[in-house]
């Protein structure tokens, strides 16, 4: 066990936990944070999507002694962000989610695609989306929210 | 209208539940208290009758809180059924709350008998239920303000959760609702016509969409409660392998591990390790060094499997359909017949959600907490293992990830698992988690099937005879379900859509096989319409090309005049592609199918074209007739997703294969099921205008995209697409 102090959604927070253990699992089991979630364990579904350092990153195969003093965003801090706000909204409004379970991973890599590409082309949202797994099969209506959210940031200059 | 939405303390919900009682303030009732349900049992009564206080409380805030009476897990009936409740009710949409209600009899599904989501039945089954409960609240409301207004019930109207008398009176149905919990449940009631409907019908966006996109809404496995522990199981590497001897001095060593103990299985036996935490416990089972027994126990072995399924498909089965003259076939000529025969693996469903079950046992009672699409089976197993009766046993039902069929098990061997467990952890709740690789290894697969089929061609192009023999395990054969569903030796899951095939093909001949496998199966999303819709589709396709007919226009003309499920939807889609099925681009073909599967009429068409060796999809129509569709925009958007999960079966590596009994994919990088690049990039739905009563639609989005696809790949390629997954094109 050892004692990390990591960022989260901008507060300071002290976990005391085997090293080895995924930034996923302390999320959910140690700071009780559970709408990021466990898919496959190995990055292969994006479940567990958050932002380290500004990048969507699986939190299920990055250890908590490598996160370091990169912040961490995750879904229940996103909508602070302009751009975060706007794609959760534009889930909402093209009635997206199904199950849902897999859709907080789906908003990171959204959020992090807009962020860096504000308007997307289907291949670029193809591309960014390519990891994130829905068995529902969600896909078409990703693709419009998407869009959806990028009209919405770029009308608002964010 | 809302999702109610699991706060973080479970207590709490119980805390409310009870407050609100002991205020008085409520209701036309209380919440039905999951205990005193099972004690207590409605007596089954015919017609059925469901007292409204089970299913509304109409609080004194003015919300009122539906059950809803199975798991939702995407299909939507959290947000349609309380629609139907509400409509008829006259209710404030805005002050709808939906909750999931714990497993009860009174929640029992009105057609089966237990409480599931299955056979696409949720509203096909409660549309009639739901839309009386409503109208009875409704009328026992307004029976009380009749009463306190010294009128009669015909001079009161109801609007937005307010009843409107004479003289300008009115009274809001929460001021109502104690009152009008004295009243009589009525025994009739007048439901609307369909030109009274204000929410059914209409496009309304899910209730729980809001929880789902801000990470709040928690599933069952974001379960936690105090002191809960956390439990994984190491299993046999081969189905029903027993456990020798295992040393766990170095699994026991990690710390946050509290026990580890061999355990019954549904089939042989495992490990158990419990520990604080997921990760712990994970570690410890990597940690386990396990001897395996796997003596005397059936190495199933795909190859040598498909070897046997061929030669069994060689010869006639048990018989499912035997329509006309049996040696039709022998008047054909060689030069006018064709023969095809079809492979499909096993497929694993894979939610989203891993599979999961919380447990508590106290010694005399239990609670269960489980996104189970079986509540009655699954409270009747944990009752089972506990030594407990059902009543005991108080089982929340919590919103899955996904579940496809796989929630459903009539083993319940999650829940017994995790029985268990609890029972040796007294007075600890215990979460089981499967990981993703006891998931994908785990078993309950849908079955493999070998199909083959040989048709004699008329001079019209038609077949006039059809020879179809079908080789896979049964489901429901050693299940409670075998009495229904068995006949014959026939599985009736085996051959539906192939047996009762709606094209009229004068001399039909459908048998089967159900050679018995050491591999445990389950229904897969819309269960044999997987496999056989196409072998129909493809073949049917086959012939149209062979007769250089439109492949709409021929099956129109093969369909009986009686199938108007699918002869509407033929005819809105051939409309609905023409703008561009028409005129693709080149190196485009488009494709199409239908198909009937739990009464709804399916019709698709797929533009597709070849990219990086796989299809691409770059649209999909499709026209369906579901009867009346409640909530369109859930028809809509459970069609644009639901042919996703159709097309797994065309992935790579979209098959389960085992070697010497060993599953050999582990997780989402051996067996990929479909992502947004394998997906169609847009799909438009078109719903038959229809006041017939409803029929289901979570699953026959998926039999009719694989053959719809793979018609379109024939175009291209000149090639004929018969074994599955497609490894490649």
């Amino acid at each position: 066990m050892a004692t990390y102090q990591i960022n989260v959604n901008g507060q300071q927070r002290e976990v005391n936990v085997h090293p080895s253990t995924p930034l996923l699992w302390v999320l959910r089991e140690d700071l009780k944070m559970t709408g990021t979630k466990y898919g496959c364990g190995i990055s292969a579904c994006g479940a567990c999507t958050v932002h380290l350092g500004g990048i969507a990153t699986r939190s299920c195969i990055v250890p908590i002694s490598h996160v370091g003093d990169r912040p961490i965003v995750t879904i229940e801090g996103i909508s602070q962000d302009v751009v975060g706000r706007a794609v959760q909204e534009a889930w909402v409004e093209e009635d997206v989610v199904q199950c849902g379970y897999c859709q907080s991973g789906q908003i990171m890599s959204a959020v992090a695609l807009l962020k860096h590409t504000p308007k997307p082309t289907e291949k670029n949202i193809e591309e960014s989306m390519g990891g994130n797994l829905c068995r529902c099969g969600t896909y078409p209506r990703i693709r419009a929210a998407i869009k959806s959210a990028a009209m919405q940031v770029t009308k608002g200059g964010a | 209208m809302a999702a109610r939405i699991r706060s973080a303390e479970l207590s709490r919900r119980g805390f409310l539940r009870v407050s609100f009682a002991a205020a008085g303030g409520l209701v036309v009732s209380l919440y039905l208290d999951p205990s005193k349900a099972q004690e207590a049992p409605l007596p089954p009564q015919q017609p059925k009758v469901y007292p409204p206080d089970a299913f509304v409380n109409i609080r004194p805030d003015g919300k009122i809180v539906i059950q809803v009476n199975r798991l939702e897990f995407g299909q939507g009936v959290q947000t349609a059924l309380p629609m139907l409740l509400a409509d008829e009710l006259d209710a404030d949409c805005a002050n709808v709350i939906a909750d999931l209600a714990p497993a009860a009899d009174v929640y029992k599904d009105p057609v089966f008998g237990i409480q599931i989501v299955g056979g696409s039945g949720s509203i096909a089954h409660s549309f009639q239920q739901y839309r009386e409960l409503g109208a009875k609240t409704r009328a026992m409301l307004v029976a009380a303000a009749a009463d306190r207004w010294k009128t009669t019930p015909d001079k009161c109207r109801t609007a937005a959760s307010v009843v409107h008398g004479p003289d300008g009176k009115s009274a809001t149905y929460a001021e109502l609702a104690s009152d009008a919990a004295r009243k009589p449940v009525p025994a009739t009631v007048r439901l609307k016509s369909p030109a009274e409907f204000r929410l059914v019908g209409t496009k309304v966006k899910r209730l729980d969409s809001g929880a789902k996109c801000n990470g709040s809404l928690k599933f069952g496995l974001d379960l936690d409660l105090p002191g809960m522990k956390v439990a994984v199981v190491a299993h046999p590497p081969v189905f029903g392998g027993r456990v020798k001897r295992f040393v766990d001095d170095e699994a026991r060593r990690i710390e946050g591990v509290r026990e580890v103990f061999e355990i019954p299985l549904a089939k042989g036996t495992g490990v158990a390790i419990v520990a604080d935490k997921f990760w712990p416990a994970r570690q410890a089972r990597n940690a386990l060094k396990i001897d395996w027994d796997v003596t005397g126990v059936e190495a199933a072995d795909s190859p040598e499997l498909w070897t046997k399924y061929r030669q069994l498909g060689q010869t006639a089965g048990n018989v499912a359909a035997s329509n006309g003259d049996a040696n039709a076939m022998d008047k054909v000529a060689a030069t006018n017949r064709i023969v095809a025969e079809y492979e499909f693996p096993f497929l694993a469903h894979t939610p989203m959600e891993p599979l999961n079950t919380t447990v508590r046992f106290d010694g005399d009672r239990a609670e269960v907490w489980a996104g189970s699409q079986f509540q009655t089976v699954d409270q009747m197993a944990v009752a089972e293992v506990l030594g407990l009766k059902p009543a005991q046993v108080t089982f929340h039902t919590e919103m899955a990830g996904g579940g496809f069929g796989r929630r459903a098990v009539t083993d319940s061997h999650i829940q017994r698992e995790a029985a268990v467990i609890a029972k040796r952890l007294r007075g600890t709740p215990v979460k089981l988690v499967w990981t993703r690789e006891d998931d994908v290894q785990g078993g309950y697969y849908r079955p493999m099937h070998f199909h083959r089929v040989e048709i004699g061609i008329g001079p019209n192009g038609l077949p006039v005879a059809w020879r179809h023999v079908v080789v896979g395990q049964s489901l429901l054969m050693g299940t409670p379900f075998e009495a229904f569903a068995v006949k014959n030796g026939v599985d009736s899951t085996a051959v539906e859509g192939a047996a009762d095939t709606h094209y009229n093909i004068p001399n039909l001949h459908v048998s089967v096989h159900h050679p018995k496998v050491n591999v445990p199966v389950l229904w897969w999303r819309s269960v044999g319409h997987t496999h056989t819709a196409f072998v129909m589709e493809t073949l049917i396709d086959e012939l149209a090309t062979r007769a250089r007919m439109d492949p709409i226009a021929y099956r129109r003309r093969l369909l009986k005049p009686e199938a108007g499920k699918l002869l509407r939807p033929l005819e809105l889609l051939e409309k609905a592609s023409a703008v561009w099925r028409n005129k693709l681009p080149r190196g485009h073909a488009s494709g199409v199918s239908c198909h009937e599967s739990f009464g709804t009429g399916v019709a698709c068409a797929v533009d597709v074209s070849i990219e990086n060796k796989r299809p691409k999809i770059h649209r999909a129509t499709i026209a369906v007739d579901c009867g009346l569709a409640v909530n369109p925009l859930s028809v809509e958007s459970q069609f644009q997703a639901g042919l996703s999960f159709g097309l797994s079966q065309l992935m790579a590596k979209g098959a389960i294969t085992l070697k010497n009994g060993i599953i050999e994919q582990r997780n989402f990088d051996g067996y990929v099921p479909p992502y947004i690049v394998d997906a169609p990039v847009a799909v438009d739905v078109h719903i038959v205008p229809s006041a017939e009563a409803p029929t289901g639609c979570g699953e026959p989005p998926v039999p009719v995209i694989s053959p719809a696809v793979v018609n379109a790949l024939s175009r291209l390629t000149g090639k004929r697409y018969r074994t599955l997954p497609l490894v490649s094109i």
